[in-house]
């Protein structure tokens, strides 16, 4: 993942709220896959909106300890086409 | 925060895996059959039930359905629904004998991106094939797959029931699908339906359910529906969720609007309620007793003790209901043997289902 590059959630994706966090389905390529985390959850919503990953972190507050982990299960999503590079 | 898996055994907001049967009738009547199809019943859906029912659906994000049977497609409004479906987002993933995909259909059906379509088929050739599945019906299934690769479906994917006939064809199951850019997919023989008459003859052996499990650990692309879980106890998981998913995840609305936890459990004990009921769909998937109940801890039984039991969770609940097996016991397809004495020391096992089949009883010759 590049903390500078800016991400959304996939146009052909649909996030389904469940008690554990979301079920994220893409109607292209059909894949499934959970979104593990209520944080998780808010943070995949809110990638649109800001300019860059780095930026959308500080507005969820997830502190630099966790962007590792963060980032490694961004990049699972990105793979799966559950995210995608935005346009700048 | 408890591990996913076990967030998921005490049940989501709505089903992820929901099979729909839409209706009991069907042109072929395979003898393994898992809802004793047949004849159409009089109570079934109607089409504006069954578009209503699928305005739920959208409502609960269940993102896509599996529509089966009976034979879906010999519903007269089939594509009416299934075309209603995918335009409320509901995406559909339907099996068929193939009988009605013709040339026309499988353009139709080519127009759309959101459905998929399951060719079934029991044997790589007619032989072994019709002999489950009556005279004719492989070369008619091919005739389908023919159409589809004509119409430039795209991939759609060849199903296979795995049984003690076929699972020594399984590289032939695999050229013939890679020969259509299809994908494959192998479940498991349960004893549901007619199938608990054909079981004890049909379900592979245990040598031969060793050499499915390393033959699938070597191909993590064959699609399973996390049927196999069982053999997990093996070694190595094999891909998917390895969990019962009935009530949990997994729930299965027959032809009537009756909703069951699982397609293979169509038996009084496992109907939750009906889609017909006041509160709907969602009221039976959220406040159902049942549903309640399968989403509490289940006990391990006499599979507590095993050493397998992380992987393998003692299988399958279905596969046990229907061979008069304790619940929380071993699977009858145990790889270890563990439910092979109290198998032999079953008196009365459950009646099946509700049941569908045609009067007229069918040939069973077997070779
Ligand atoms: S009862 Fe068997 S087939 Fe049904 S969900 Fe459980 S494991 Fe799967
Ligand atoms: S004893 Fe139970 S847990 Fe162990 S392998 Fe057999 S079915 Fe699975």
């Amino acid at each position: 993942m590049d903390s500078h590059a800016a991400y959304r959630l996939h146009p052909q994706v649909a996030l389904r709220p469940e008690p554990f966090g979301a079920l994220a389905y893409h109607y292209g390529n059909r894949k499934l896959v959970f979104l593990k985390t209520p944080t998780m959850v808010a943070l995949v919503r809110s990638l649109a909106d800001h300019g860059s990953l780095a930026e959308a972190f500080k507005a969820a507050a997830i502190p630099p300890s966790k962007h590792a982990s963060y980032e490694r299960a961004l990049a699972d999503l990105e793979a799966s086409e559950i995210i995608c590079a935005a346009a700048r | 925060m408890p591990p996913l898996v076990e967030q998921l055994k005490g049940g989501l907001d709505a089903p992820i895996c929901l099979t729909w049967e839409l209706t009991y009738a069907c042109n072929l009547a395979c003898i393994h059959c898992l809802s004793s199809s047949g004849r159409r019943d009089p109570r079934e859906l109607t089409g504006d039930e069954c578009k209503a029912f699928i305005d739920e659906l959208a409502r609960l994000q269940v993102f896509y359905v599996n529509i089966g049977g009976g034979e879906p497609t010999i519903r007269p409004d089939f594509f009416e629904i299934v075309e209603h479906s995918v335009a409320q987002g509901v995406g559909v993933k339907f099996s068929t004998n193939g009988s009605q995909i013709d040339p026309v259909a499988a353009r139709r059906l080519a127009g759309s991106n959101y459905i998929d379509v399951q060719i079934s088929i029991d044997g790589a050739n007619a032989f072994t094939n019709d002999a489950v599945r009556g005279v004719g019906s492989f070369a008619t299934a091919r005739r389908a797959m023919d159409n589809l690769a004509a119409a430039n479906f795209g991939q759609f994917k060849i199903s296979v029931v795995v049984t003690r006939e076929n699972v020594d064809q399984l590289d032939d199951f695999e050229a013939l699908a890679l020969g259509y850019g299809a994908e494959l997919r192998l479940t498991r023989l349960r004893p549901a339906g007619r199938g608990a008459d054909s079981w004890d003859r049909l379900h592979p052996t245990n040598g031969q359910q060793r050499e499915l499990y390393r033959w699938l650990v070597a191909r993590p692309h064959v699609l399973t529906g996390d049927s196999f879980f069982h053999l997990s106890a093996l070694g190595e998981a094999l891909p998917g969720l390895n969990l019962c998913g009935a009530g949990r995840i997994v729930c299965l609305i027959d032809p009537v609007g009756d909703v069951y936890a699982c397609p293979f459990v169509l038996h009084d004990d496992f109907k939750a309620g009906s889609v017909r009921d006041a509160g709907g769909f969602t009221s039976v998937w959220r406040e159902s007793q049942l549903f309640l109940e399968l989403r509490q801890p289940q006990s391990a039984g006499a599979c507590a003790s095993c050493g397998s039991f992380d992987s393998c969770q003692g299988g399958c609940m279905a596969a046990k209901f229907f061979t008069g097996l304790p619940l929380d016991g071993p699977d009858p397809e145990c790889v270890w043997g563990n439910a092979d004495e109290a198998l032999a020391l079953v008196g009365a096992k459950p009646s099946p289902g509700p049941g569908h089949s045609k009067p007229t009883p069918v040939a069973l010759s077997r070779r």
